[in-house]
């Protein structure tokens, strides 16, 4: 057999049929995580059809989306302010009852967002196909699965017969060599890179990471890369298990135990691409001369390095910067910003927050300014709480909320004020994707939370040390 | 599903690039459990202004934009968010073809799930189609063609299978089921 990519391996170890000329292939999914916003339809034509859950024991629901995250609403019995989220949460809660799978209910010490809890759980394993209703499901890559967004009808399809219909994509390695300079993050890297192919550079491709930068990358800020892969339009985002992959797996309350977890490695060693194997395309970078990276405009795409000038760009960049109030050759370093949103499924991991209090310790938001705090998980806060970082982020001035995605999405109640500018942990600066006219930077935990005690975009290796 | 054939319509033009799904659909509306009724919401920061009010020079609000059953788009249309409720805007607005040089992947996927034809054709058509709004044109799903004024024509790739379904109103789902020995079997081995 032929040298495999780490992506074809999975691939054909969960076609149930392969595809031919006339027919996509059927494609076995492992794992379905599944959530309030883009459930209600996909049970809704499971009813009409009178079909049942297939597989109750590969589905796992958590609230994360509609979720409010202010503890009134979540703990302290004030009723969910927004009704049509309240509907959602209880169809799903009636879904599970209906349908027999595991919810991880609004006040369970486990809910989180949905691409936080897989991992975090142990659910999220190596060699494993892995879908979800939401597109930044690319993050589970970073353990070296197959895992990528669906629309609800698919999400239909997976609950009744755990199955997709697929055709292959290409694959797409993207190699960094180099190591990354002190006060420049995975959120940077990944910046860089779409950046660098653009925001449809990757679709209709799989792309796999890899390279001494990469693998100096601990797991979470891998899932920070993965995630991002959808912002360069990909089909998915994944790299190789090694020891870091097991090391984070030892132990997680899902994943195997004991004999069980030395046989699973064993495993997870065959799942890394072959050497010699051959992608479709490759992008070779080098993580050495990436700086502090921020966006600009209106998508993933149109980023620069933090101390960068906007460049005069396309035409249709025009409309963009229009939005953002911002022209060609601006700098955007000493700008005012009225907002900091630290969270996501991108950046409220707990690296991200301890990364986040050290330049919050010791100083106070800037005057005027909002800084919201939002763990990827309840276990994110309490693991954040042990240690002391919701002290920092209180008496810093910031609001230490429930988990939740947040103003990353805006649907829950989170959101900033029309001409406002959002420094954001977060995935996506589309045009009013943080409220009505919302001005959304992009940037690392670090970039945020120099933000926020300035108030203004600053190169955080001011505070470094 | 119905069967999705021939679309005879004129054409209704939005130029910019990389249109993501929270401008098709805006996130806010996401708290549903319906699955249709969107049609107001389509486009609804680009259509209305702060106060609901429409605006006039926005081609879904111009007089000519009715009846328009082909959205001829810049290039990487619906990229971002997975929501079908994207498409399903779309659809409830009435636009049954959506035209352009490249198509995200998940709303490409998507748009076939509800009979709305992703239509991808090469850069000097497209470029055409841009510059000549409202012209009358012919999405023809089994010639994989797309018929534009005076006898031109741009050729779009449909896989096989998506093109059987949309001819015939067959939805996926119908053919999932049916591979269930296939599927028992793998769960099996």
């Amino acid at each position: 057999m032929p040298a495999q990519t780490m992506f074809e391996k999975i691939w054909r170890a969960h076609e149930v049929l392969p595809e031919t000329v006339d027919t996509p292939a059927v494609v076995y999914v492992d794992l379905h995580l599944t959530h309030e916003v883009t459930s209600p339809q996909a049970f809704a034509q499971l009813a009409a059809r009178g079909l049942k859950l297939r597989r109750p024991d590969r589905t796992l629901a958590t609230l994360d989306h509609a979720v409010p995250t202010d503890s009134a609403q979540v703990f302290g019995g004030v009723p969910i302010r927004l009704e049509s989220a309240a509907k959602q949460i209880s169809e799903l809660e009636r879904n599970a009852r209906l349908h027999g799978f595991e919810l991880l209910g609004l006040r369970d010490a486990r809910r989180g967002i949905v691409h936080v809890i897989g991992p975090e759980l142990g659910l999220t394993q190596p060699g494993m196909t892995l879908v979800c209703g939401d597109s930044h499901t690319s993050t589970h890559g970073a353990f070296g699965a197959l895992a990528f967004g669906i629309g609800t009808t698919e999400v239909a399809h997976v609950f009744a017969t755990q199955c997709l219909l697929q055709r292959k994509p290409k694959t797409l390695a993207i190699t960094v060599g180099g190591a990354l300079q002190a006060g420049v993050g995975a959120k940077d890297l990944v910046l860089a890179i779409i950046g660098r192919i653009g925001v449809a550079g990757g679709a209709r491709q799989a792309i796999e990471y890899r390279g001494e930068a990469i693998r100096a990358l601990s797991m979470e800020e891998r899932m920070t890369v993965c995630n991002m892969s959808i912002e360069a339009g990909a089909r998915a985002g994944m790299i190789a298990p090694d020891e870091a992959t097991f090391a984070y797996l030892r132990g997680r309350p899902r994943a195997p135990a004991g004999a069980g977890f030395e046989a699973a490695v064993e495993r997870w060693r065959q799942v890394a691409g072959d050497a010699g194997a051959s992608f479709d395309r490759e992008v070779v970078m080098d993580a050495t001369s990436i700086e502090p990276m921020i966006s600009y405009g209106t998508n993933p795409g149109m980023v620069m390095p933090v101390g960068g000038a906007i460049p005069a760009g396309a035409a249709g960049d025009a409309q963009a910067l229009r939005y953002m109030g911002l022209e060609p050759g601006q700098a955007l370093l000493g700008r005012a910003v009225q907002v900091v949103f630290i969270g996501s499924c991108t950046n409220a991991r707990l690296s991200d927050l301890r990364a986040a209090a050290g330049v919050f310790r010791g100083r106070q938001v800037a005057r005027g300014l909002r800084a919201l705090v939002v763990p990827g998980s309840q276990a994110v806060k309490a693991a954040a709480e042990a240690e002391g970082l919701d002290r920092v982020f209180l008496d810093a001035g910031a609001e230490w909320r429930e988990s939740g995605c947040s103003m990353c999405v805006g649907i829950n109640g989170d959101v900033a004020a029309p001409g406002e500018y959002v420094v954001s942990t977060s995935n996506r600066n589309f045009e009013g994707r943080q409220g009505r006219g919302v001005r959304t930077l992009l940037a690392s935990p670090v970039t945020a939370a120099a933000a926020a005690v300035t108030g203004r975009v600053t190169d955080p290796r001011q505070f470094l040390g | 599903m119905e069967p999705v054939r021939l679309i005879r319509s004129r054409t209704m033009v939005l130029p910019e690039a990389d249109i993501d799904t929270d401008q098709i659909f805006p996130a806010r509306f996401l708290t549903t459990t319906e699955g249709g009724g969107f049609a107001d919401m389509l486009f609804a920061d680009w259509r209305f202004d702060a106060d609901g009010k429409p605006r006039p020079s926005f081609a879904l609000n111009r007089p000519e934009a009715a009846g328009c059953e082909v959205l001829v788009a810049g290039p990487n249309f619906g990229c971002g968010s997975s929501r079908e409720h994207a498409p399903w805007a779309l659809r409830d607005f009435g636009i049954r073809a959506v035209v352009s040089t490249s198509i995200a992947d998940i709303f490409f996927s998507n748009a076939l799930k509800n009979g709305l034809v992703p239509v991808r054709i090469e850069p000097e058509s497209h470029a055409w189609l841009l510059a000549n709004p409202g012209v009358e044109v012919e999405v023809d799903v089994a010639a994989g063609e797309l018929r534009l004024p005076g006898g031109r024509a741009a050729r779009f790739a449909i896989d096989p299978f998506a093109r059987h379904c949309l001819l015939n109103g067959i939805d996926e789902l119908g053919y999932l089921l049916s591979q269930r020995p296939a599927i028992e079997a793998w769960e099996r081995r």
